[in-house]
């Protein structure tokens, strides 16, 4: 069943009078349960799809539906309670506060859910219990490695229990071995918890822990690689 | 929503002590414009308070016809006076001669115009709120002095026992006096008929003090006038002209403090806007991140907002607090407009000056947190992300 699915996507963006298509008649269909790997050249589109299906943008033509909601035309309110629900953000630089300790990191997503302030904190407790930082919970950023701080962002992207993680380029800032403690995380959330993730990233070695790999060139899919 | 809004304000809040510099800016820059319009405004509010305490509602001051305003451009002749005490309506009447003499600051060592006012005892018993502090009142007959609060404070060698020169002749401080902080707490007094003499004034004077029987005697005491143009003589009640005398220089005290507060104001939010968009642009990423997570614009918007709010409002309670300690109660005076002498006051910093100065500042917190606060909520999110 998929989770996923976009038609006839283009997008594109203006500079000054100049038209830069980037992404042009893309169709995509995800399985829930997939991990996906996008490839491709720098300019190729590849975080602009990935910001099509995490809502953080919208097509100039064609329609993206994502678990089961069509995202084109929602308002900006509209799409930010849709991400709270439904996707968990991965970033390159993690992207985590620094004024706030591990836990509260992972506690963000949280704040825009009913939950009490115990129970916040457990489930953040679990989510980093999961990562493998559960004795790191009252460290700030700067106290952290690189891969420590990406596995705090990792479970703050899974706090909130959503269907889809959508990484952009996890590893990118990271040496190999610790790139691959991420990937193997990334697995684990994909084979365990199932997960539907899909990765932009440039590394191949990367790639080959996804399910499936897609490349990208000039805003169009080339060739799809199992 | 509310939740929302709380969390975000918390997170800027916390945020703001890594910002303490840039934060500082917008501070000092609205404390600076509290503490000079409070000031200001308290200066006027003094001057004025000075002036209208000096009236009762049911005193009134007679001068010359044509010199409504002003007791020094005056002259009642010794037939006059006699036919104001007698008028009906009239309880108490003071004939007192007003004359002014130089007498340097003890600030500037400058020469100021100083009121001498030549008195009788009836003088006392129409200002029954008029009492001696220190000292003791002037004897009839010899150059001596009672000197009002102000006045000693403000003019050089003006002390108790102090022998002061005047018109070639030793006059000797003999007391000092108050009167519930009015004007004539600014000035010299002594006897009228030894003034006369002093300033070669002989029989006459400049004004008169009258207690009526009830604020609408003065209707009455007016109507005679009116029907007897001869003696060319007005009636004003006490009130109205101190109010006279003080709205000039009050407006004029007021208009300037604004005007100087406004100048100062716009500098203040620039230095504002200028703190906040740094503080938004610092912060791009991690406000993105927030959006990226679900958060809505609306509490990003309203948490810069009250950040900006926040640091606006300390600054103006500090400006209210360096206005208040160090102007409130602050005593100086000036060349009154209406009376050609120099009045003492005290600077009032009163609440409701406080509460403007505290407006003032919130107006311009909201005025400089406004358009960052807009930037930070319509950037687009994949656009800040990547921290452009």
């Amino acid at each position: 069943m998929s989770i996923i699915q976009l038609n006839q996507v283009s997008r594109h963006f203006t500079k000054g009078r100049q038209k830069v298509e980037v992404l042009s008649d893309l169709d995509l269909e995800i399985e829930e349960g997939d991990f996906l790997a996008l490839m491709g050249p720098s300019g190729s589109g590849k975080t602009t799809l990935l910001n099509l299906i995490g809502g953080l943008d919208q097509p100039t033509a064609g329609s993206v539906e994502v678990a089961g909601r069509q995202l084109v035309g929602l308002s900006s309110r509209k799409l930010a309670q849709w991400r709270s629900r439904n996707i968990g953000f991965i970033f390159q630089f993690y992207n985590l506060l620094p004024i706030l300790s591990a836990r509260r990191n992972v506690e963000l997503p949280l704040l825009l859910t009913r939950l009490g302030g115990r129970q916040r904190r457990r489930n953040a407790d679990v989510a980093l219990a999961i990562v493998g930082l559960a004795d790191r919970a009252g460290h700030k950023p700067g106290e952290l490695s690189g891969g420590q701080q990406q596995r705090v962002a990792i479970a703050r992207a899974i706090v909130a229990d959503p269907r889809i993680l959508v990484c952009d380029e996890p590893t990118g800032d990271l040496d190999r071995e610790t790139a691959d403690e991420i990937l193997d995380l990334l697995e684990l959330l994909n084979r365990e918890h199932g997960k539907t993730i899909i990765m932009v990233t440039h590394d191949p070695k990367a790639a080959t822990h996804a399910r499936r790999t897609l490349h990208l060139d000039k805003g169009s899919l080339v060739r799809e690689a199992a | 929503m509310l939740g929302q809004i709380f969390q975000i304000t918390l997170l800027n809040l916390r945020n703001l002590p890594s910002r303490l510099g840039s934060s500082s800016v917008i501070v000092v820059g609205i404390g600076g414009v509290v503490t000079v319009l409070v000031a200001i405004l308290a200066m006027a509010a003094g001057f004025s308070a000075t002036l209208n305490r000096a009236g009762a509602p049911d005193r009134a001051i007679v001068l010359r016809g044509g010199s409504s305003s002003a007791e020094l451009s005056s002259t009642i002749d010794l037939q006059r006076s006699q036919y104001v005490a007698t008028l009906d309506g009239v309880r108490l009447a003071s004939g007192e001669l007003y004359t002014v003499t130089d007498i340097p600051k003890r600030a500037t060592l400058l020469p100021s115009n100083v009121v001498i006012r030549g008195v009788e005892q009836s003088a006392f018993e129409v200002r029954p709120e008029l009492r001696i502090v220190e000292g003791r009142n002037f004897t009839t007959g010899r150059n001596e002095l009672i000197a009002g609060r102000g006045a000693s404070a403000q003019f050089l060698g003006i002390d108790l026992g102090a022998t002061v020169e005047l018109r070639q002749s030793e006059w000797t401080v003999v007391g000092i006096f108050e009167s519930g902080g009015s004007a004539y707490e600014s000035e010299l007094w002594a006897d009228l008929a030894t003034a006369q003499s002093a300033f070669r004034r002989f029989s006459l004077i400049s004004s008169m003090r009258v207690l009526l029987e009830g604020p609408g005697a003065i209707e009455s005491v007016r109507g005679e006038f009116e029907n007897n143009p001869a003696v060319d003589l007005s009636i004003t009640s006490e009130e109205e002209f101190f109010r006279n005398q003080s709205e000039f220089l009050t407006t004029l005290i007021t208009g300037f403090g604004y005007g100087v507060a406004l100048i100062m104001a716009v500098g203040a939010m620039f230095a504002a806007l200028n703190t906040m968009y740094a503080a938004v642009s610092i912060r791009t990423v991690e406000i993105a991140t927030l959006r990226a997570l679900g958060f809505g614009s609306a509490p990003v918007v309203i948490s810069v907002l009250v950040e900006s709010v926040a640091l606006a409002l300390i600054g103006g309670l500090l400006g209210a607090a360096v206005a208040w300690f160090g102007f409130n109660g602050y005593t100086v005076s000036t060349l009154n407009q209406g009376s050609f002498s120099q009045v003492a006051f005290d600077f009032a910093v009163s609440p409701d000056i406080l509460i403007t100065g505290i407006i003032w500042a919130l107006t311009l917190g909201l005025a400089g947190g406004l358009f960052p606060a807009l930037q930070a909520a319509r950037m687009p999110i994949t656009r800040a992300l990547r921290g452009d």
